[in-house]
């Protein structure tokens, strides 16, 4: 399974290099890893079908319990299938659609690599390679929305996509790691029989509630939901295998992977059935208002995902197999809605709703897609849709609470969204043939075969929905509830009150359809609400948030070096001075001190003069001569207490930077009074103060004991060890050896630096 | 005495860090090197100072016995010194580069990386 | 400041101040002095001959480029550094010392090595800096 994963970025990395090649009709060529995956997770389905869990691990930093651990069991099959299945098709579709497009390879190369980030996500079994995997379809929509990238909007949908998903993905990484932290694993299949501990610890409610900011954010869920219908900027197949059929899901994978686990608190219930709910009937209504194609499909889409987050929420065996087969509806009849919304704007070159009709003059196997798909998505028999639709009343009505008030709910938002299959796979279709259309032809075969193969498919499924029922319901229910009833999937249940339920949602669907024409004043009134939208409130926010950083940036980045320097003294006269003042205690027993001799006090007293006059001087040479004096002070004071090596080399090199600042002396600009008084005096009490807390802290410091079992250890051995008996240059020379390396490296460095600096000044010098 | 002589740390780097400050190009090197030769001093001084006892074994002796100034802050002050003036040199350099090149030594001028300005 | 004194006694001073400087160098194990100190009284010593006689003569006088003490000086410590190493079998920088120890010099062995490495070093840096200094100055 490994290298299943691993086959799509491994042919992404190969595309950087040959990617050339295949932007020609070697294109199509590129869809055989999409098919091969889909041929290979296939071949597991009668395995899994029989009930076996395949499980692979490989080690990857075993030290913190990251694996790279892959299962396979109902639910991460049925996405596989799903992943590959569409991916094949949208590979191939994607060949035509983009045709000769410039960045055709590029475009390739983050399909493929979005589809092994997924593939990665749905099979880990490990909640670390797991976060690592969703943060990486993230990564690859942002590319992929913003695949167009000349265009501003674009841009701006990929960051906010890239945005919203990855404080997502951030917070998922919180839950997973406290969740590790608390199950004491990051297996997941290892956890679902610790489920009773978990729901017990005390961090059992922040996990439920990261995880469902994960979940929310990346399956597009109330508040988080306006990246989606932005995220349709992105070129059509992307719309169609992202945000309609894979990614999308992910959220809803996280919450299905996670039930078993995390699900049997009424926190987790009510929460998602209250989301789902307001998910599914808000973008429900959006739908009403909006004119774009991709913009309808957007909304309903959204539903949908609501639609699985509320099955979920109710969480009993009948909304679990509800949720299975609706995911298998949903990617069936919304990728072919998107593949065929794809085919007229590349035909006709307008998603606007109001202006296409009659199309299938000619676009005839197109319409027949449409048709089908428009019939799946609106539950009517003998579609999948109905079978789905049917399983989602049975779950609502046989909830323990609030049952009628659920089943309205969904009642209302199946009927809405039976109305945007119609305006989505029908409307356009039919009615009069505008003029402007007549010319418009039949794409590529590859374009108009795939939603048609997912169409007929959803027809055969729901003829015989036992297909599904063993190969995918069945399983799935077995991987997320213990104690299974059995169950058999039906077309028909015979009369009773959920077909009388269902026809009410065909025959309310059918005349919201012909009584409701999409207008573009809706839209217009509708876009009045924006500024109380969650979209517009979070850009407030995060806009705010840029402000807030460019100021704080100004105040602390404002590029003058007495600036940066006084806030860093500033800061740290604080935080030391702090610390200083916490346990102060000066308690420097003066007879420890070594007494004052005169000589010291006229080295001192010297030192402190030309010091001061360094500062105060308006004269450059002046400066440089006390400068040399205060060198001079420094080496008698070395001199005087004990160090000899020091004192001869201070002099020695005081003596070259004072020749050194008299050559270049003349060169060097003349002293201007630049800062005023006001200036002056702040920067010196800065100044004073700072010096003034080193001094206490030095004095702090020496009243401390000293430790001097290092130097004794140098006293020691110096000469037993190394022969020498000046131990500051045996500790050079030879105990600290490498570092006096490094260190006369550096003079090298500085050294041809100078030379470098100059010789460069001589040769621009040179050119002019 | 090192009450004194932590005092003159303190001076050295109050004078240092107020050179820094200052807008003139020549002024921040010495700056620089006033508070080189604070941090020198504050290593010296919290090395505790020894009167005339130099870490150096007496020629009949094999290892240093009794009252003797500590080794260690020598031996790192004595690189920073030797370090301190390839630092120096090359800030001098630099700053008369900069002079040359942008006809200016006012530090508040030098606040863009614009190559324009 | 070519002034007659100072040229007549610059004649003197260097060799007096290069000799010097060696034995600064020489004695660092055992008296104060060392690798730092005699690097820096010789380069001392070249600059006060280049202010009496001219930068031009003093740099015939070395013949080589003092930059060229650099590399030179690094290779030298860095070879006494990884001899114990290669010959002994011993942790890099470990001392090895040759038997019995001569007259002001002392015991040789490889730290002497890396001290004469260091005094390359330094005079080969502070030569380049101050030399190039004053040649653009």
């Amino acid at each position: 399974m490994l290298e299943a994963v691993l086959l799509g970025f491994l042919f992404s990395i190969f595309l950087v290099f040959a990617g050339r090649y295949f932007r020609g009709k070697l294109a199509v060529l590129s869809a055989l890893i999409p098919i091969s995956l889909f041929v290979y997770f296939a071949s597991f389905i009668n395995e899994v079908a029989q009930g076996k869990v395949i499980l692979e691990s490989v080690e990857w930093i075993p030290s913190f319990g990251v694996n790279l651990s892959f299962t396979l069991d109902g639910l991460s099959l049925l996405f596989a299938l799903m992943i590959t299945g569409v991916g094949s098709l949208v590979f191939l579709y994607t060949a035509a659609y983009l045709k000769n497009h410039k960045y055709l390879d590029r475009f390739y190369g983050y399909l493929s690599l979005f589809m092994s980030a997924m593939l990665g996500l749905v099979l880990s079994d490990n909640l670390m390679s797991m976060f690592i995997f969703w943060e990486l379809t993230s990564i690859s929509s942002f590319y992929l929305i913003g695949f167009n990238n000349d265009k501003a909007d674009s841009r701006k949908s990929a960051l906010t996509a890239l945005g919203i998903t990855g404080i997502g993905g951030l917070l998922f990484l919180g839950g997973a790691v406290l969740l590790g932290d608390v199950a004491g694993t990051y297996r997941i299949s290892e956890m679902l029989g610790m489920s009773d501990s978990i729901l017990k610890s005390p961090e059992y409610i922040l996990i439920v509630i990261l995880i469902f900011a994960a979940a929310f954010t990346k399956s597009a869920q109330f508040p988080f939901h306006f990246w989606l219908p932005g995220a349709m900027k992105a070129p059509t197949p992307v719309s169609t295998y992202l945000h309609s059929a894979t990614m999308v899901k992910a959220g809803v994978y996280l919450l299905f992977r996670m039930s078993p686990v995390l699900g049997g608190s009424d926190f987790w219930h009510h929460t998602l059935i209250i989301f789902g709910a307001i998910t599914m009937l808000y973008s429900a209504i959006h739908i009403i208002f909006r004119t774009d194609l991709k913009g309808i499909l957007a909304y309903s889409t959204i539903s949908a995902l609501g639609i699985l987050v509320f099955l979920i929420g109710i969480g009993t065996q009948a909304a679990l197999i509800a949720a299975s087969v609706f995911i298998i509806v949903h990617a069936l009849y919304k990728a072919s809605l998107f593949l065929i919304t794809g085919i007229i704007d590349h035909e006709t070159g307008t998603r606007d709703i109001t202006q296409l009709s009659g199309l299938k003059k000619v676009l005839m196997p197109v319409a027949i897609a449409g048709f089908i798909a428009a019939l799946i998505s609106g539950g009517v028999p003998p579609s999948l849709g109905f079978v789905g639709k049917d399983l989602i009343y049975e779950a609502t009505l046989h909830f323990e609470n609030n049952a009628i008030l659920l089943t309205v709910i969904a009642i209302a938002t199946n009927i809405l969204l039976f109305y945007a299959g119609f305006v989505a796979g029908v409307k356009p279709f039919f009615g009069k043939l505008p003029d402007k259309f007549e010319k418009v032809h039949m794409p590529s075969p590859l374009m108009w075969i795939p939603p048609l193969l997912m169409t007929v498919g959803g027809l055969i499924f729901g003829i015989f929905p036992g297909l599904i029922e063993t190969t995918f319901a069945k399983p799935i229910v077995n991987a997320l509830v213990t104690d299974t009833e059995d169950f058999h999937l039906k077309l028909w249940h015979g009369f009773n009150t959920i077909l009388a339920l269902s026809a009410t949602t065909l025959v309310l669907g059918t005349i919201l359809y012909f009584t409701i024409k999409p207008k573009h004043k809706l839209e217009q009134a509708i876009s009045k609400l924006d500024r109380i939208a969650p979209k517009n409130l979070l850009f407030k926010l995060s806009n705010g948030f840029v402000d807030f950083s460019s100021l704080w940036t100004s105040v602390f980045q404002n590029g003058y070096l007495r600036h940066y320097l006084s806030l860093i003294v500033a800061f740290l006269i604080i935080a030391v001075g702090f610390l200083l003042f916490k346990d102060f205690s000066l308690n420097i027993d003066l007879r420890s001190l070594s007494r004052v001799t005169i000589y010291e006090i006229s080295i001192l007293t010297m030192l402190l003069c030309s010091v001061l006059y360094t500062v105060f001087t308006k004269s450059r040479l002046a400066a440089v001569a006390s400068m040399g004096v205060v060198g001079l002070s420094f080496s008698l004071l070395f001199l005087f207490y004990s160090a000899p090596d020091l004192a001869m080399t201070q002099f020695s090199v005081d003596t070259l930077t004072v020749i050194l600042f008299v050559l270049v002396l003349y060169k060097l600009p003349k002293y201007l009074n630049l800062s005023d008084n006001k200036v002056r005096i702040k920067h010196g009490i800065l100044s004073l103060v700072f010096g003034s807390m080193i001094t206490l802290l030095i004095l702090r410091v020496l009243s401390e004991p000293k430790n001097t079992e290092i130097s004794e250890y140098y006293a020691e051995n110096a000469y037993t060890l190394a022969h020498g008996k000046n131990i500051v240059n045996v500790i050079l020379v030879d105990f600290r050896g490498i570092d006096t390396m490094i260190e006369i490296s550096v003079l090298i460095v500085a050294a041809l630096g100078v030379f470098g600096l100059l010789k460069l000044r001589l040769k621009s010098k040179d050119k002019k | 005495m090192e009450i004194l002589l932590a005092i003159m740390t303190g001076i050295l780097y109050a004078s240092g860090i107020y050179m820094i400050m200052r807008r003139s190009l020549v002024k921040l090197i010495l700056g620089i090197v006033l508070l080189g030769n604070g941090v020198n001093l504050l290593i010296f001084v919290l090395g505790r100072i020894t009167k005339g006892e130099p870490p150096i074994i007496d020629d009949s002796q094999k290892v240093l016995e009794g009252i003797y100034a500590d080794p260690i802050p020598q031996a790192l002050i004595l690189t920073a010194i030797v370090i301190s003036f390839g630092l120096q040199s090359f800030a001098i350099i630099l700053v008369k580069r900069a002079y040359k090149v942008l006809k200016t030594d006012d530090l508040d001028q030098l606040n863009t990386t614009d190559e324009d300005s | 400041m070519k002034t007659l004194i100072l040229r007549s006694a610059s004649s003197y001073l260097l060799p007096v101040l290069l000799i010097f400087s060696v034995f600064i160098l020489l004695r660092g194990h055992y008296l104060p002095g060392g690798g730092f100190v005699g690097g820096l009284v010789a380069a001392i010593a070249f600059v006060l001959d280049a202010f009496a006689n001219g930068l031009k003569k003093t740099k015939i006088l070395i013949k080589i480029h003092p930059g060229f003490l650099m590399p030179l000086g690094l290779l030298v410590a860095f070879l006494s550094g990884i001899s114990p190493m290669i010959i002994a079998d011993m942790p890099i920088m470990t001392g090895l010392w040759a038997g019995h120890p001569i007259p002001v010099i002392g015991a040789i062995g490889t730290p002497l090595f890396f001290d004469i490495g260091v005094y390359l070093v330094v005079i080969g840096a502070s030569l380049t800096i101050i030399f190039t200094i004053s040649e653009s100055a």
